[in-house]
């Protein structure tokens, strides 16, 4: 695999839900956890983290606060809201049915 | 979602949206402090500064674009999305023109009707007066009598006494309407003003235009201050505007008085449905009023008054305060204020001017232009149904395409948004284009200048943009509740599901044309019922010809004679006008039967029934001259007209009408029976036959005359029994008068049918405006019918040309067609008539001698919407006998 492949579709909205239900981050941090999380694998640019991460506050999943970073600059701190973690609730049912749903169909044509 | 969350995001949003500079800078801020992370962490892999800087910038992307991206994700997506919605729905109106125009003028007329009765609610009984500050806490104030419903006037010494300590009250005022002679130049001419408080234009909080208002002082004295504040209308028109008018003097019933002062422009006074013309102090009473100085008497009660209360006092907070100081008045002055109290009217029911004759039927017109709205309402939905069954296919695309059901709703709210806010602004013009319309219902009288405004201010348009949204609701959630049925499933079958669809929306349409053949059925009884009761009040008899006698008045008292003159004044008078050629007979009354002023009366003691005073009944009597009975056509059942002899030196005499003899004397002949009129003895020389008095509504009641002689007026009214026009007649008055004495002014000459139909006109206006408003629910009804006949026809062709292939001929299509147009309206009426057998109830106090639920009322509005009915089913039914059955059933 020569370059990462694009992230599917929609998934982004569900990584980043997963991410700040673990602890709130900035947007620095985030990226970094992306990373690490997927391994490289899902490269996700930051070009587009920061429209998704806009768009998921202006839904109302999640909320954004000025904060310190660690290294003492003012950084914007997100956090999970209530209808944030329904939603990742609803996205990670959604998916699990579908990876199931596909690993039964990859499984049946090895068989 | 909690409300703290929903709040939070609600305010994200609309910082977004009204900051978006401030956004910006935000995001700005997040990308640097992302970019110098990126750069501390490529210096500490050991790259160059140059070369760590341009890899944080490359991994990051371009900035601007990121920047734009979070900005657009952030934007208020509601307003951009009803922007939108509103551009589409302008489209599809622009795209069905028939349909629009159709839609857009029910809602103007129903719509327009609302907004005109509520500018006139508003002109007319909440808001009359225009300029005149706090007008919602204004009440009038009347006088009461124990056991009569009606309001009094009141008495300027016990009106001073609540002026000055009603804490309750912010400011008291009077205003009385008067008249007056008003000389300019060689001219004279009746001009109706008002005698007011010195404290009158402070309390109203108007400022003259030019000059000033009253002093304190002015309110005192006997016709102590001749000053008088004339109106911008006056001085424009009989003074042409002139800018030094302040300081002249003009004679008000022969009186000189100094102008003062002229109210500003736009300033009518304070009588809803009369423009006053000039405002004196209460100190000219004499000059204006008849009964001389009553600013001491506290029997003389003349006074009409207003309050302002202070904020935050209820009226019934304030009446409790005036009836306490009614109570200490009345313990204080019995012989004068035995029985008297005080009440505080609401502004919109006021006794003592046209806001209460108007009162009844304004009301009515609430729930008649509710209807019309209702029905033009369910027009556009059922519009709105068909074009919805139109665009069933391009909303299932959408849905198809991923569109939610809520954006849906929402664009269908908004094309209709569109349409009731047309319909609004349309309405809004047609209140205004008929604002003066109330003044055109009403009889004309001449020296008066009607003033009867509808007022469209800020609380008319906050009601209308209600009706607006509540149209909106009402219209749109009908069609949009359809969407609820598409099934994606169906998306492309749609062959099937439009039949389904069909279906449910025509039971929703049939029972939408039931709904309004019922409302405008109701309508049309309400009319039925107002026109019997106004021709039974325009053809019961008064009790006196209506015919050949004309009424008028010489305003002696304003040209100031005093009783004497006035007597010799009115003898001469009478003698020239019995020489006129074509006059029968003449005479003088006090009164003239269903006018304006009310009539004195008294505690009645008969002889031989010596009862105390507190329990003695009360009779309302008349002052009329020799020939009155002869002049008005009042027949004498027995004894004797009064005669010149029947003088304030002759014995007291009286004439009974035929029910007060019967009550009284048990049907004996009671001539030469004596009467306790006033503490006084009266023989009776005369019966006369009962008669309306003071309104055509009346039942028969005990009523008697005495001597104008022996109860001097000095304003009478002159009656003259002619064979001549009235025209001709006035012209022979008006020079005897001048001839007599050229100050002396006439008052407007009518016949006495006018004087019965001006007394009957709040009927006539509820009778014009239910009519009309109903002739338009009717109207409005039978397109609604028709779009369903036609609609129904068009969808049914396949059935109709089978029907005919099958050997159905014309008529029997005709029938078939019809019948179902008449089985919609069948039910409607029957719902309607139910419903109308409770509401006409409504109209009781607008109805004389006709039963709420008078057969011939319900049966011809039954009539007439059943020929309606068929109207409307005729064209559709003839069109379903032209199917080509050979074309339908090929296609």
């Amino acid at each position: 695999m020569s370059k990462p492949s694009e992230l599917v579709q929609g998934t982004l909205d569900m990584l980043l839900l997963k991410i700040l239900a673990l602890e709130p981050l900035n947007g620095w941090a985030i990226s970094l956890r992306l990373k690490q999380i997927s391994g490289e694998v899902l490269g996700v640019s930051v070009g587009s983290l920061y429209p998704a991460l806009h768009k998921l506050e202006q839904r109302g999943w999640i909320r954004a606060q000025w904060g310190s970073s660690a290294n003492n600059r003012r950084a914007r701190y997100y956090s999970l809201t209530r209808m944030g973690r329904k939603q990742l609730e609803k996205e990670a049912a959604a998916w699990n049915r579908l990876s199931d749903a596909i690993t039964a169909i990859v499984n049946l044509r090895e068989a | 979602m909690s409300f703290a969350e929903w709040f939070s995001s609600l305010r994200v949003r609309t910082r977004a949206l009204f900051h978006r500079e401030r956004a910006g800078q935000e995001i700005d801020d997040e990308l640097r402090d992302h970019l110098e992370q990126q750069i501390a962490e490529n210096l500490a892999a050991g790259m160059p500064a140059e070369e760590a800087r341009t890899q944080a910038l490359r991994a990051l992307g371009g900035i601007t674009q990121i920047r734009e991206q979070c900005v657009e994700a952030k934007r208020f997506n509601a307003a951009e999305d009803f922007v939108e919605d509103l551009r589409y729905g302008l489209r599809q109106l622009r795209r069905n023109p028939g349909f629009s125009a159709l839609a857009l003028l029910c809602l103007i007329l129903g719509i327009g009707a609302n907004a005109a009765v509520f500018s006139w609610l508003e002109g007319v009984l909440f808001r009359p007066y225009p300029m005149v500050a706090h007008q919602e806490r204004l009440v009038a104030l009347a006088g009461t009598s124990r056991g009569e419903s009606g309001a009094t006037e009141i008495a300027w010494p016990d009106l001073l006494v609540v002026r000055e300590s009603c804490t309750q009250c912010e400011a008291v005022f009077v205003s009385k309407i008067t008249s007056s002679t008003l000389n300019i130049g060689a001219r004279a001419e009746v001009t109706v003003g008002s005698i007011v408080s010195a404290n009158y234009f402070e309390a109203i909080g108007v400022r003259p235009a030019l000059g000033r208002g009253f002093e304190p002082s002015e309110e005192i004295g006997s016709n102590g201050h001749p000053v008088v504040v004339i109106s911008n209308q006056l001085w424009r028109r009989r003074f042409h505007g002139d800018p030094n008018i302040v300081g002249k003097v003009q004679r008000l019933n022969n009186v000189p008085h100094t102008i003062i002062g002229v109210a500003p422009a736009g300033f009518y006074g304070t009588f809803v449905g009369w423009a006053m013309q000039f405002w004196v102090p209460a100190s000219m009473e004499e000059t204006f009023e008849s009964g001389g100085y009553k600013l001491e008497d506290r029997g003389a009660r003349w006074v009409e008054a207003y309050a302002r209360l202070k904020p935050g006092v209820t009226r019934a907070q304030a009446q409790e305060e005036v009836s306490a100081i009614a109570v200490r008045l009345e313990r204080e002055y019995p012989a004068t204020n035995r029985g008297r109290g005080m009440r505080l009217w609401p502004l919109w029911a006021t006794p003592f001017n046209n806001a209460g004759t108007l009162l009844p039927t304004l009301e009515i017109m609430i729930v008649v232009v509710a209807f019309v709205l209702l029905i033009a309402c369910a027009n556009v939905a059922n519009l709105l149904l068909v074009r919805s069954f139109g665009r069933r296919q391009e909303m299932t695309v959408r849905l198809a395409l991923g569109a939610s059901r809520v954006r849906l709703l929402k664009q269908l709210l908004t094309e209709t948004l569109i349409l009731a806010a047309l319909g609004t602004g349309g309405g809004l013009l047609v209140a205004w284009l008929s604002r003066h319309a109330l003044v055109l219902l009403l009889p004309a009288r001449s020296g008066v200048s009607m003033y009867l405004p509808g007022e469209i201010d800020w609380r008319v348009m906050m009601l209308n943009a209600g009706i607006c949204l509540a149209v909106t609701l009402m219209v749109g959630l009908v069609p949009a509740l359809q969407t609820r049925e598409l099934q994606l499933a169906d998306a492309l079958r749609s062959e099937a599901s439009a039949v389904v669809g069909a279906r449910g929306r025509a039971w929703m349409r049939s029972g939408m044309i039931v709904f309004q053949v019922a409302l405008s059925f109701i309508l049309l009884v309400g009319a039925a019922l107002l026109m019997e009761s106004l021709e039974k009040i325009r053809t019961t008899s008064p009790g006196f010809s209506t015919t050949s006698v004309v009424q008028t008045g010489v305003s002696l008292v304003a040209a100031g004679y005093d009783a004497p003159r006035a007597r010799d004044f009115q003898d001469e008078l009478m003698d020239r006008v019995r020489a006129m050629p074509g006059v029968e007979s003449a005479a003088y009354a006090r009164l003239s039967p269903l006018g304006n002023g009310s009539y004195s009366s008294t505690p009645i003691a008969v002889d031989g029934y010596d009862v105390p005073l507190e329990d003695q009944p009360t009779v309302e009597y008349n002052q009329v001259g020799p020939d009155y009975f002869a002049t008005l056509g009042i027949g004498l059942l027995t004894g004797r007209e009064f005669t010149r002899n029947d003088n304030e030196n002759a014995p007291l005499v009286a004439i009974v009408n035929r029910t007060m003899a019967v009550r009284f004397w048990r049907g004996e002949d009671p001539i030469g029976r004596r009467v306790k009129i006033k503490g006084g003895w009266a023989r009776m020389v005369g019966v006369a036959a009962d008669a309306k008095y003071e309104s055509m509504r009346e039942d028969p009641k005990p009523f008697f005359y005495v001597p104008l002689r022996q109860d001097f007026a000095r304003g009478p009214v002159l009656y003259v029994r002619t064979t001549q026009p009235v025209r001709a007649v006035a012209e022979a008055l008006v020079s005897q008068v001048h001839a007599l004495d050229a100050n002396v002014a006439l008052y407007e000459l009518l016949t006495l049918q006018e004087q019965v139909n001006r007394s009957t006109s709040p009927q006539l206006v509820a009778v014009t405006l239910v009519s009309l408003l109903g002739g338009l629910a009717v109207i409005l009804a039978a397109v609604g019918l028709y779009g369903v006949i036609s609609y129904s026809v068009a969808q049914s062709r396949r059935e109709l040309g089978l029907r005919m292939a099958l050997g159905a001929d014309g008529p029997r299509l005709l029938r078939m067609v019809i019948g179902r147009g008449l089985r919609l309206t069948g039910a409607g009426i029957l719902l309607g008539a139910a419903a109308g057998f409770v509401l006409t109830r409504m109209l009781g106090k607008l109805l004389f001698n006709v039963s709420p639920h008078d057969p011939v009322a319900f049966g011809s509005a039954l009539a007439a919407m059943t020929i309606i009915a068929i109207a409307a089913c005729l064209l559709p039914a003839w069109r379903a006998t032209r199917i080509n059955p050979t074309q339908v059933l090929r296609s």
